[in-house]
């Protein structure tokens, strides 16, 4: 190893040599925060029904429609009741710490695709970025649109590549599972070998930064329950706005079987975020959001396929809770998008465009321009207070 | 650097000590000769699996009865099925170290994608190797249209997409009662496996094709079965064409929907351009979708013809390396550029593959044969080389490192086998600037050029 050792002095010496010789730049910095509020945005990826997880019980096509929805449900108001899946968050409710928007939905119509669907939730624009969508996601303009956003401010966690915070403004992408442990030297030399390409170079400094300043989290818990964790350690800090998925909510078949335990890990999710959030939980707003709703009636299987219009639930200690948004369009056969779907009455957007400007005093023009171009915000629902 | 050069890390594993290099034109004549890596590396047959299924809810009735050893029994039924699970993926990469046809293993790999079955627990890691050899890799260089047969009569696919839950309304199954359609199958059909998202299929399509496609069941076993009572009675018009009539369902007049769209030219653009996107670039020429799409239609949907006009196209020997190996592809490249051999891949016990090759797979954002959704795993660089995944790459390349670092010789040597003529000076200079052999073996097989293909 003789000419190694040569070589690695000739390197060390040709470059005036310190452990900084070639830093692996990273984007990441702690830095202040332009903002003191917190938003998360929790991707149910799958597509929620929200008929189910928040029923209609006061409109009489509800029963018409899913005579035996299976399970129990908690009433909210003289028309929702929640199911009890969910029954965890009651106390949330009862705080007004959790709200829900229903008959909302994207822009999205027909396909019923559920990739199509999420990249455009995601991308919150009103097409897909395969037909001439935007390219980035909308919590990333948000960064994009905010002087003083450092990386951390917005934060990708888990271990899929989030398309809701990718784009220009750089942003933190983590996994609480991830290890990396290097030594200084193999840094050094994976900081060179990476220098030419961006893509790498850029993400090994991103890891190098993070496994350095972020302790492991997640021991023995479920990974959900690690995400959580990990988003709420890092909002604690100097980061804002993270993000996260949670998939499963595909409910083809046997959905009164599964929808208890997929609620569950919501619910969780969601409380673990409080508990790990201390105080910080009363300047925060949580949003689960879904591709699109599912199917009015049951199908033959005791699922329900791919609709149109579901629900938004939002949490957090900023959140004005204890009320369901809906302007409610009805269940007749007629009132249904296509005789077949919830219909939306509302974007999903206006309500975290709203949230976005209560929470962090943004001017809705810059809403409507630069995070969801196209978009009229409407009249102010009021979900943060 | 040459285009043959380019052909064994585009359409191949990479190079390996002791390996040929082989061109475009050896890697489709490997295809000619008989699969012996399948045969040699078997996995669980589906029926085999299905068995071990149901012993494990024998077992696990038995044990709700309190019978004495059911205890025992159930923990034997599931450690059966873990280990065919583990298995399957010790045999995926044993034949990629044992093949003389790489582009066998890829081409497998890709249909599998295009046809993603998720796995779902001890039971479903066990049957999806079984899909994936019984209804993927004997048609890989065969015809489009028989492979979607098999796919959309093979249990896996049938439970993983709810067909076999879905009956016809008007059927006589349905006129028990609680039973009826489910479109979950007749969407991704449309949408994923043949026409795309943008081919021109409407939500009556999406319907007619769900009540066409009713009747595909399971039996008791697990095992297909094609019931007209449980399918819906009379035609059904789908993309303006009419199936079946008014006699008893035929599982044939399925198969000529299959074949039907198997033959639509929008299938033909969907299928040449995820091969392109696939196996050249996210953003591939043009002309070489076109291309390909024109020899799928000129050879009816000859799946050899189009993988030998892809591998045979200049447009897709370009030098520049725009795709990046996902995981599985990564690894398996790594373990042939290290000298792994077949037999020691195959001697691993259940508990070292999860550990040494599992859990990194996870690690890495793909978890063995588990995608979120049908729509299998993601194409673009960025969504593989994030942080946390390059992170456990380079976690992975370091441990692999300081296996095999004592059969590998120079890494100066090692680095200009594997990558000749793609090494950049950057690569280069560090590999020989490494504090020690296995430090610069990880250089080389975490390196940006090694990860790209």
């Amino acid at each position: 190893m003789d000419h190694a050792a040569t070589t690695r002095r000739q390197l060390l010496g040709a470059l005036g040599c310190s452990a900084a010789a070639f830093p692996l730049m990273t984007r990441i910095t702690l830095a202040s925060a332009p903002w003191d509020a917190r938003l998360v945005v929790i991707v149910l990826r799958g597509a929620m029904d929200g008929l189910d997880v928040l029923r209609p019980v006061g409109d009489p096509g509800f029963a018409a429609l899913r005579p035996d929805p299976g399970g129990t449900a908690t009433p909210l108001d003289g028309r929702f009741a929640l199911h009890d899946g969910l029954s965890p968050l009651l106390p949330l409710w009862q705080a007004g710490e959790l709200a829900f928007a229903h008959a909302v939905s994207t822009p999205y119509r027909d396909g019923r695709s559920h990739f199509d669907g999420q990249d455009i939730l995601e991308a919150g624009g009103s097409a897909a970025p395969g037909d001439g969508g935007l390219r980035d996601g909308w919590l990333n303009r948000l960064l994009q649109a905010t002087p003083g956003a450092e990386a951390e401010t917005g934060f990708a966690i888990g271990r899929e590549n989030l398309r809701i915070l990718t784009g220009a403004a750089p942003v933190a992408n983590w996994s609480p599972q991830t290890r990396l442990a290097l030594g200084e030297s193999a840094e050094q030399l994976l900081a060179l070998a990476y220098r030419s390409d961006p893509l790498f170079h850029d993400a090994a400094a991103e890891a190098v930064a993070l496994a350095r300043s972020v302790a492991p989290g997640g021991g023995g818990g479920s990974p959900d329950r690690a995400l959580a964790e990990f988003a709420a350690a890092r909002l604690r800090g100097d980061t804002r706005i993270a993000s996260f998925s949670l998939s499963g909510w595909d409910t083809h078949s046997h959905q009164a079987r599964r929808m208890p335990g997929l609620l569950a890990r919501l619910a969780d999710t969601i409380l673990t975020l409080r508990d790990g959030l201390g105080p910080v939980w009363g300047r925060t707003a949580v949003l689960a959001m879904t591709e699109f709703g599912r199917t009015a009636r049951l199908n033959g299987s005791g699922g329900t396929d791919h609709g149109t219009g579901g629900a938004l639930l939002l949490a957090g200690g900023a959140v004005r809770g204890g009320r369901v948004h809906a302007d409610w369009p009805g269940l007749e056969e007629a009132d249904l998008y296509d005789r077949r779907d919830l219909r939306p009455t509302r974007d999903l957007r206006a309500y975290a465009g709203w949230a976005m400007a209560g929470l962090f005093g943004l001017d809705t023009g810059l809403v409507q321009r630069a995070v969801f171009p196209g978009l009229e915000l409407g009249a102010d629902p009021g979900v943060v207070l | 650097m040459d285009g043959s050069q380019i052909a064994q890390i585009r359409f191949g594993h990479g190079f390996g000590p002791g390996r040929p290099a082989l061109t475009a034109a050896a890697m489709l004549a490997a295809l000619g000769r008989p699969d012996r890596a399948a045969r040699r590396h078997p996995v669980a047959p589906y029926a085999e699996t299905a068995a071990l299924r149901a012993e494990l809810q024998a077992a696990n009735a038995a044990l709700r009865e309190g019978q004495a050893g059911a205890e025992a029994r159930r923990d034997a039924a599931n450690a059966a099925l873990v280990a065919a699970g583990r298995a399957g993926l010790r045999a995926v990469l044993a034949r990629v170290l044992d093949t003389d046809a790489p582009l066998r293993e890829r081409l497998v790999w890709f249909w599998a994608d295009h046809f993603t079955v998720a796995a779902a627990g001890p039971t479903g890691r066990a049957a999806v190797p079984a899909f994936v050899d019984e209804a993927i890799r004997p048609h890989v260089t065969g015809r489009f249209a028989d492979m979607l047969r098999a796919v959309i009569r093979h249990p896996v696919m049938l439970v993983y997409l709810d067909q076999h839950l879905s009956y016809g309304p008007g059927s006589a199954a349905a006129a028990r009662g609680g039973r009826g359609l489910n479109e979950n199958l007749a969407r991704e059909l449309l949408e994923l496996h043949t026409l795309g998202v943008g081919g021109g299929y409407a939500q009556a399509d999406v319907r007619a094709a769900a009540e066409l496609l009713t009747g595909l069941m399971i039996d008791r076993d697990r095992a297909f079965v094609f019931r007209p009572a449980a399918a819906e009675p009379g035609a059904e018009t789908v993309l303006g064409r009419r199936y079946g009539g008014d006699g008893p369902a035929r599982i044939e007049d399925i198969d000529a929907f299959l074949g039907d769209l198997a033959a639509h030219p929008a299938t033909a653009r969907h299928l040449a351009r995820k091969l392109a996107v696939h196996f050249v670039a996210d953003d591939p020429p043009a002309a070489l979708v076109e291309d390909l799409a024109a020899v799928y239609a000129a050879q009816g949907g000859d799946l050899m013809a189009v993988t030998g006009a892809l591998v045979t196209h200049p447009l897709a020997l370009a030098p520049t390396l725009a795709k990046v190996k996902p995981p599985l592809e990564f690894v398996a490249s790594a373990l042939v550029a290290g000298g792994v051999t077949a037999a020691e891949v195959a001697a691993l016990e259940p508990g070292e593959v999860r550990r040494l090759l599992d859990v990194p797979l996870t690690h890495m954002g793909q978890p063995f044969q588990r995608p979120r959704g049908p729509d299998g795993w993601p194409e673009a660089p960025g969504d593989w080389i994030t942080p946390q995944g390059l992170a456990a790459r380079i976690g992975w390349a370091t441990a692999l490192a300081g296996r095999l670092v004592d059969r590998l010789g120079d890494p100066r040597g090692f680095l200009d086998a594997m990558l000749p003529g793609l090494a950049g000076p950057d690569l280069r200079f560090a590999v020989g600037a490494a504090e020690t052999r296995r430090e610069a073996v990880a250089l080389v097989l975490a390196s940006a050029e090694f990860n790209r293909r």
